[in-house]
């Protein structure tokens, strides 16, 4: 299963050329909103698809508690980890901004 | 919030029938989710692509907003990879790859699966839905005592989309061009990240 995502520039490909199609299609609001919402029913459909290979694996679904606490954890690091270099940034933006006043 | 709201519905719908009707196992077996996510991709590109934010966001492009984004992501793989000294079950790389999510659960959970399988999928969901949660219900007391950045950095990726309407309400209106911003060059960021860790 890994191999077609193996070289990671391949995926980032297709998101570059959606970028671009997307860029010179950008006047055409009811092909846009029309992507958006296939994009949508997309993201259900993988959800839905993950789901079911967590349904049908009793080792997950006996593990889920454990699971959702080590999700926890990592975000609640990730969030405090972001935190601490934005408060810095604030305080040097604020303290530039009074600088030039 | 709606949305991820009928997401979660979808991914328990598809528990429920996992556990409950044998019959749809076949469907686990079929692979072809490697070209449909790469569908996805193209599709997730063209709404970026296409989406006036993004233009607006990118003029507006200075030095400073650009470090906003990086110290998101400098502060998450510190944060992750702390955390990761706690976490014996899974390998570093394994616990970076889920928080260079950075909130944007359904295509970070996707491509997790795809390459480590469901059991790091799940977590790489929980952990990325969690992300847009605690940024959702905390941004007031953030703003207020970490500055006025600190919910856009909570919200990772999810600043430009979810969690916009709480940063504009709480950082003020003159901060929305800083979120999107941030949001979507982390957005971009998802899947190279991820994949490049999982590799």
């Amino acid at each position: 299963m890994s191999q077609c995502l193996a070289p990671s520039l391949y995926v980032v490909l297709f998101l570059i050329a959606g970028i671009a199609a997307g860029f010179v299609l950008r006047r055409r609001e009811r092909f846009l909103k029309t992507v958006d919402r296939l994009t949508t029913w997309f993201i259900y459909l993988f959800l839905f698809m993950l789901g079911l290979s967590v349904g049908i694996n009793p080792e997950i679904v006996r593990n889920f508690g454990t699971l959702g606490f080590k999700a926890i954890a990592i975000s609640a690091a990730a969030v405090i980890g972001s935190l601490i270099p934005a408060y810095f940034l604030h305080r040097l933006w604020i303290r530039k901004d009074h600088d030039e006043e | 919030m709606k949305n991820s709201l009928i997401i979660v519905a979808f991914f328990t719908a598809g528990i429920l029938f996992g556990i409950f009707i044998p019959g749809l196992r076949f469907l686990n077996k079929t692979d072809i989710s490697r070209y449909a996510l790469c569908g996805l991709l193209f599709l997730i590109g063209v709404g970026i692509g296409g989406d006036r934010r993004t233009q607006r966001a990118m003029r507006s492009l200075d030095l400073r907003i650009v470090l906003v984004p990086l110290a998101v992501i400098l502060g998450t793989l510190v944060g992750s990879f702390g955390v990761a000294l706690f976490l014996p079950g899974l390998k570093l790389r394994e616990v970076l790859a889920v928080g260079s999510g950075f909130g944007y659960y359904s295509l970070s959970s996707v491509i997790i699966t795809q390459i480590r399988g469901p059991v790091l999928g799940v977590i790489g969901l929980m952990a990325n839905i969690a992300r847009e949660i605690m940024t959702l219900l905390t941004a007031p007391l953030l703003a207020r005592y970490l500055g006025n950045l600190a919910p856009i950095a909570a919200g990772g990726a999810t600043a430009m989309d979810t969690t916009l309407p709480v940063i504009i309400r709480f950082s003020g209106k003159e901060y929305a061009v800083v979120a999107v911003f941030s949001g979507i060059v982390l957005t971009l960021l998802v899947p190279v990240l991820v994949t490049l860790l999982l590799r």
